[in-house]
């Protein structure tokens, strides 16, 4: 069944693919063994491209986006199997020298936490600066300068004084976007955002999902966003992965994912969600409450489908047998045994 | 400004806090059993009452307690600190004399503690489950559970019989001729000993305060985002985690400072070091209470020069710090 994720969607043939995810397994050595927190992972990221990954807490989404970046927790995580290709070369076999080259100038990362993922002890300035001097090779004077820029284009006011500003000066608000622009700073072709916005105001939130747009049209770089907010995924994405345990549950465009919900999962989260809505607003629609918790660690990649307990379709099969994913009209992707009974 | 500001308000804290120590000195002077009257009485083979009112009125031991208080304070404001009977100097160029030694063997002893016990620190940090790791836990052990003196003995006596690569005792070599260069070298072979003995006990405290810090660090969110950006891993251990992780080791040190200084009595008797810690030991033997309280009087005063020093440093390293006050 994997092979059918490959195809191009056709309204899109002329994008190159950026980035594509083969089969990835990432295992994680726990106290309970060895277990896959990433099961069998599979999606492609065309050049430019948005891709929203939602699901519950603890269903992978920020282990997938480290094993991206190659910064699995050391020494519990290693990719055991799959392929990371990005631009035709296998960033699951790639040296760390090599990753360290990728890391911050091909792909960066921005986290949830803003207020702590800035170096309390360094200027706001130096710490962009020092990204540029790392891979552009510019000297001082000149990623000082390309600083300024930098947090000029992020919208924080006065940017040639405010470099001298250590973090514990800025807002939370402006500390992601302090973060936004190390990440952008050289140019990165892809961009991975962790609930960028999780720990920040309403008001601040969709600010900084302005900028991100904004600033994705001027570089070109692709997005992947992981988010728990449906709002942010219909504002930001073309694209949607639910995962569930480590598993992809379901794939499509955000359009057909939330019109027409093709695994019982999708369909409780966005149930739990009154009314989605293609912008932001003041409520923050979020997935919550399905009856239910999701499985343990040490239940991962078991042979059965994984939201069995939870789900009213369940049968013995499902308890069985691990659904394989199949492919509905136009790319739309789910693994369940029964997602004919949905519709 | 702010910075002087701040050197200001500490230094009149300084101040008002060795005035407390002077008070206090005067008080231990005025419990001692007897008075300069009775010491020069004694130097003189006996006096006559009158001879002693004599005196007494010569030092003013006659005024109220208050005055006497104030003529202390403001003697001792002008440097003089009373004269050593035993030591037939005054107390204030006898100390003079003493210092530096003492203050050579205090700073190079924090130093060497801070900086090795720092790198072992971190290194024990990256990885905390290999040999080098385990070494600092027993280094850390082995620097809390020995005394100081016990330390020093085994040195002297490893170095005095099995090794005599380094001198034993003294500070400097009185037969080496040549330019200051042989000089500086000879007191620099005079100290390694004293000098490890004295920073053994703190290197062993630091070390194991900077593993633990560091490691917290380590797995901090800013050292995720240094990842982020491609930075290579001694960037990220010694520009990003390091500057973070001294804070609570300088902190020790600062809090240790009066405890190096103590230890320092302890190694300059084991190793006849010639600084102020000889002289305190001399000076108890000898009962002579106005060296003794000299030397009170400048403890107080490096402990205090010390604390204004971690503050200073601490500031330079957190700007969260210096922009607190
Ligand atoms: N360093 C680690 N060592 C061991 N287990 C970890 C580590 N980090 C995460 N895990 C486990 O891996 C699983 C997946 O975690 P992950 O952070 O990818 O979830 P997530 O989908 O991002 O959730 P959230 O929405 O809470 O961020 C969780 O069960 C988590 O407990
Ligand atoms: S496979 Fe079965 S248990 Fe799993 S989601 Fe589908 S119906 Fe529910
Ligand atoms: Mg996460």
């Amino acid at each position: 069944m994997q092979d059918t994720i490959h195809h191009i969607a056709p309204d899109n043939s002329a994008d190159a693919i950026l980035l594509s995810v083969r089969n990835l397994t990432v295992e994680l050595t726990t106290r309970d063994g060895v277990v896959p927190v990433i099961d069998n992972m599979s999606f492609d990221l065309k050049t430019g491209g948005n891709i929203s990954f939602v699901g519950e807490s603890g269903c992978g989404k920020s282990m997938t986006a480290l094993a991206l970046m190659g910064l699995l927790p050391q020494p519990a995580g290693r990719i055991a199997s799959g392929q990371i290709l990005f631009n035709n070369e296998d960033l699951a076999q790639a040296s760390d020298a090599r990753l360290r080259e990728i890391r911050g100038n091909d792909i960066s990362m921005i986290f949830q936490e803003p207020m702590t993922s800035l170096n309390p002890v360094y200027t706001i300035g130096e710490q962009i600066a020092e990204v540029l001097r790392r891979h552009r090779n510019l000297d001082r004077a000149e990623a000082t300068a390309k600083a300024i820029e930098l947090l000029d284009a992020v919208h924080i006011p006065s940017p040639a004084s405010r470099i001298n500003d250590y973090p514990h000066q800025l807002s939370g608000g402006q500390r992601q976007r302090v973060m936004i622009a190390i990440a952008l700073a050289c140019e990165p072709k892809i961009l991975i955002a962790d609930e960028p916005t999780t720990a920040l105001d309403v008001t601040v939130q969709a600010q900084i999902f302005d900028l991100l747009t904004e600033l994705q049209e001027k570089t070109g770089t692709a997005i992947v966003l992981i988010t728990h907010d449906m709002g942010a995924v219909a504002r930001m994405s073309q694209d949607i992965i639910v995962m569930y345990a480590g598993r992809k549950a379901e794939q499509g465009t955000v359009a057909q994912v939330i019109r027409q919900p093709a695994h019982p999962y999708t369909h409780g989260l966005i149930a739990a969600v009154p009314h989605l809505l293609p912008t932001i607003t003041e409520e923050r629609p979020e997935l919550l409450e399905i009856p239910g918790i999701v499985p343990p660690l040490s239940q991962f990649g078991q042979n059965r489908c994984l939201f069995a307990s939870r789900c009213n379709y369940a049968t013995e099969q499902c308890r069985q047998q691990r659904p394989e994913e199949i492919s509905r009209e136009n790319q739309h992707i789910t693994a369940c045994w029964h997602t004919d009974s949905l519709s | 400004m702010e910075i002087l500001t701040l050197i200001v308000k500490r230094v009149s804290y300084a101040a008002m806090l060795l005035l407390a120590v002077v008070v206090l000195n005067f008080i231990l002077i005025n419990l001692a059993p007897g008075d300069i009257a009775d010491t020069i009485a004694g130097d003189m083979g006996g006096a006559t009452a009158e001879q002693m009112a004599e005196i007494r009125a010569d030092y003013g031991l006659d005024l109220p307690l208050w005055q006497q208080l104030f003529r202390y304070v403001s003697n001792v404001m002008q440097g003089d600190l009373g004269y050593s009977y035993f030591h037939t100097q005054p107390v204030t160029s006898l100390i003079a004399e003493r210092l530096p030694a003492t203050l050579l063997l205090v700073i190079t002893a924090q130093l060497v503690a801070l900086f090795v016990g720092t790198l072992l620190g971190v290194l024990a940090a990256r990885k905390p489950n290999g040999w080098l790791s385990h070494i600092v836990t027993l280094i850390a052990l082995f620097g809390y559970s020995a005394p100081v003196f016990w330390t020093g003995i085994m040195l002297l006596i490893m170095f005095s019989l099995w090794i005599p690569i380094f001198p034993v005792a003294g500070m400097v070599d009185v037969t080496i001729e040549g330019g200051w260069w042989s000089h500086v070298l000879d007191i620099a072979r005079h100290m390694v000993l004293p000098v490890i003995t004295l920073s053994s006990i703190f290197l062993a405290l630091y070390s194991r305060l900077c593993r633990a810090s560091m490691m917290e660090v380590l797995g901090s969110d800013y050292i995720r985002t240094a990842r982020a950006k491609g930075l290579s891993e001694s960037q990220i251990v010694f520009k990003h985690a390091l500057k973070n992780s001294l804070g609570p080791v300088v902190t020790l040190a600062g809090l240790q400072f009066s405890a190096v200084v103590s230890g320092a009595v302890l190694v300059e008797t084991v190793f006849s070091w010639p600084g102020l810690g000889t002289l305190a030991l001399q000076s108890i033997i000898a009962r002579d209470t106005p060296t003794i309280i000299g030397i009170l009087f400048f403890s107080a005063m490096v402990v205090i020069v010390g604390n204004l020093l971690t503050d200073l440093v601490l500031r330079l390293i957190d700007p969260r710090i210096r922009n607190r006050a």
